[in-house]
């Protein structure tokens, strides 16, 4: 190998005398053998002539020294560690939203960072547009493309971290079946909620999944939904600014968003409503239907079943579902034919609220007195029976043994 | 003891009946307790054994079982009155309707626990067994009622307003608990685990009793059979192996699943 090198190492020694730059051929001349390697490193120089003529670059006729420009006026054999190469000249927008994005800001934090430069994600010779199926980039290889480092926690040290909302879970979420499965064009791959060269953190008001701008974001498809959240009470408080307000992630979570259909969703679902709404997930599981979904069944009513899932309103609004007025209805979605009387039942009863209802309040009071006296008295006479027990146990023994029976 | 005389204390509609009472009550509660504690892991494991719709039909199985075996039992109690005119029901040594000596009975016993005097000549039911029974009498009609009514809400919603339900679903399982634990710990230790009756009292299996158990556990009830001279007519034959191994079997069956009942029940309870 080092005779070819040498060999190439003169040629274009005496190219540059010429005044030129080198000419591709004259690159290939050493970069084209597939077993060049690195004097010290001994790590590849290949570059495939035929992979780089397929690529953007290479159909575009462009020369080596337009990317490696600090080649262009080297002397030869070059510098084995050569300037980056700045994409910036042709792709200055792209450049400039890159500049802004988190990936940029880790590497101007940190100047070991790992963080994704241009041909972490695009490739470098054998660079393909995007709208090519074959691209990292495309739409149906992105999510492999950015996984290589945020499914890695060697890489990314927040992949693992991320407790059920996890990246590398993306390929099960109802998106990436979509994608990945399905091989839908619509279904949204990992740049249509984060961006393509202007990504930024969650944390950086400027994002697209921003808490207060996710709403939005999954609103450019879910236009529907979005609408409904809107006008429903946790809209209105993201509306308001209130900082706690759910939006579709809390619910839904970013990247394991799952068919709201499968049991695990309905089932998940009511425990995450029960984050914020503490109490009223303790009385909902006093019920028979609180049970029954905790036992891992669900064919009984969860959170949304009554109050509806994105239009949800406060229930003396009457556009609630649980409204005084539309109560009754609700019920009569698994209950059918039932009475008025019947939906006058408290899915929400709480025997420790007096307020709510005295009645209740009273006859739990009774259960726990009745509870502790039978146990209290029993428990006490069964302890203080036991050692008479014993005796008597003894006794018994002792007389068979003697007389064998009475 | 199996060779010695015998004395008949429960009759076959008797035993046939607490038979029942102990499959639907067992029944009862594994298919309901789990939804007391749903939250715990084994509540959800015992439900995955079949799914909450076997569950749900079983439990409703076992409570019509048991609101039959409540309705024969009360038959039977109405034919004494009132077809056989057998007054002892209602009053006397051989009802289980309170009575004075109960009283009396109750206090001389946790006496004789301080050892300060005699045990109690207990005749035919103690206080203890009294207590029992009124508990599972009184369970039956809270119990049962408020099932039904968490059974067919759509009837009862006609006549009952909606916070009724309420009430039945915290008495149901409230009531539920106490009737578990009490028959899982009182009665089992009362009945069976007793040290002087481990491994357990096979009567209520058998029908009879020995004549020394009978003297020993009941010697009011033997003086008085013998002044009434009633013993003969209940002599038999002490119960065949087969009858014994079968109570003891069944008897254990129970108590084990009873007793694992109990303590995941207060464990739950507990923490």
């Amino acid at each position: 190998m080092r005779p070819v090198l040498l060999a190439g190492a003169l040629l274009l020694a005496g190219r540059s005398l010429l005044g030129a730059g080198p000419a591709n051929d004259d690159c290939l001349t050493c970069h084209g053998d597939a077993g060049a390697v690195r004097e010290k490193e001994k790590t590849p120089v290949f570059v495939d002539e035929k992979v780089f003529a397929g690529s953007v670059h290479g159909a575009a006729g462009m020369a080596c020294t337009d990317c490696h420009a600090d080649l262009a006026a080297a002397e030869f054999p070059h510098a084995e560690k050569l300037a980056r190469v700045d994409c910036s000249p042709c792709h200055d927008q792209q450049a400039g939203d890159y500049a802004k994005s988190f990936h940029a800001a880790s590497h101007a934090r940190n100047p070991a960072s790992r963080a994704a430069r241009c041909v972490d994600c695009h490739g470098s010779h054998g660079i393909l547009p995007s709208k090519d199926p074959n691209a990292p980039t495309s739409h149906f290889k992105l999510p492999g493309t950015c996984l290589r480092c945020h499914g890695d926690p060697a890489i990314y040290k927040k992949a693992h971290r991320l407790k059920g909302n996890d990246p590398a879970h993306f390929a099960d979420s109802i998106h990436g079946k979509a994608l990945l499965k399905a091989g839908l064009t619509v279904a949204p791959n990992c740049a249509t909620c984060h961006g393509y060269h202007e990504i930024r953190t969650p944390r950086d008001a400027g994002s697209t999944v921003n808490r207060v701008r996710v709403p939005a974001t999954c609103g450019a498809c879910h236009a529907g939904i979005l609408s409904l959240f809107e006008q429903g009470v946790h809209g209105q408080a993201l509306k308001k600014g209130n900082p706690n307000a759910p939006v579709c992630i809390d619910c839904h979570s970013a990247h394991e968003v799952i068919a709201t259909e499968t049991a695990r969703w309905r089932l998940d679902v009511i425990k995450e409503c029960g984050t914020c709404h503490e109490s009223l997930i303790h009385s909902y599981r006093d019920t028979y239907h609180g049970q029954v979904t905790e036992l891992g069944f669900t064919r009984v009513a969860t959170c949304a079943d009554c109050h509806s899932a994105h239009d949800i309103f406060g229930k003396a609004d009457p556009r609630s579902t649980v409204a005084p007025a539309r109560r009754l209805a609700t019920c009569q979605k698994c209950h059918p034919g039932t009475s008025p009387n019947f939906a006058k039942y408290d899915p929400h009863a709480d025997p420790r609220d007096k307020a709510r209802n005295p009645l209740l309040f009273y006859t739990g009071k009774f259960m726990a007195l009745l509870l502790v006296s039978v146990f209290g008295f029993f428990g006490l006479h069964t302890v203080l029976w036991i050692p008479r027990s014993f005796q008597a146990r003894r006794a018994k023994t002792r007389r068979n043994g003697n007389g064998g029976g009475k | 003891m199996s060779g010695q005389v015998h004395y008949r204390r429960f009759d076959t509609a008797d035993r046939v009946l607490h038979g029942c009472l102990m499959v639907s009550f067992l029944g009862l509660a594994l298919t309901g307790i789990p939804l007391v504690f749903s939250h715990e892991r084994w509540a959800a494991a015992l439900f995955a054994l079949g799914n909450f719709k076997v569950a749900s039909t079983l439990h409703r199985v076992f409570a019509s079982l048991l609101i039959l075996t409540f309705a024969a039992h009360l038959y039977r109690i109405l034919d004494r009155v009132f077809v056989r005119k057998d007054y002892g029901v209602l009053w006397g040594p051989r009802s289980m309707v309170p009575q004075p000596r109960d009283l009396k009975e109750m206090v001389q016993h946790v006496r004789w626990f301080f050892g300060l005097g005699p045990r109690p000549l207990f005749d035919h039911f103690t206080y203890w067994e009294k207590f029992d029974y009124w508990a599972v009498f009184w369970g039956m009609g809270i119990i049962g009622g408020s099932g039904l009514m968490l059974w067919l809400p759509r009837l009862f919603a006609r006549v009952l307003p909606g916070w009724a339900f309420n009430v039945a679903t915290l008495v149901h399982g409230e009531e539920a608990l106490l009737a578990v634990v009490f028959i899982f710990t009182v009665h089992f230790f009362n009945g069976h685990l007793r040290p002087e009756k481990l491994p357990m009292d096979t009567v209520i299996f058998t029908g009879s009793v020995s004549e020394e158990e009978l003297q020993d556990e009941r010697p009011g009830e033997w003086e008085r059979l013998r002044a009434e001279g009633a013993l003969e007519a209940l002599r038999t034959e002490p119960p065949p192996r087969r009858l014994l191994l079968l109570g003891r079997t069944v008897g254990t069956i129970a108590v084990g699943i009873g007793l694992v009942m109990v303590v995941l029940t207060i464990s739950a309870l507990i923490r």
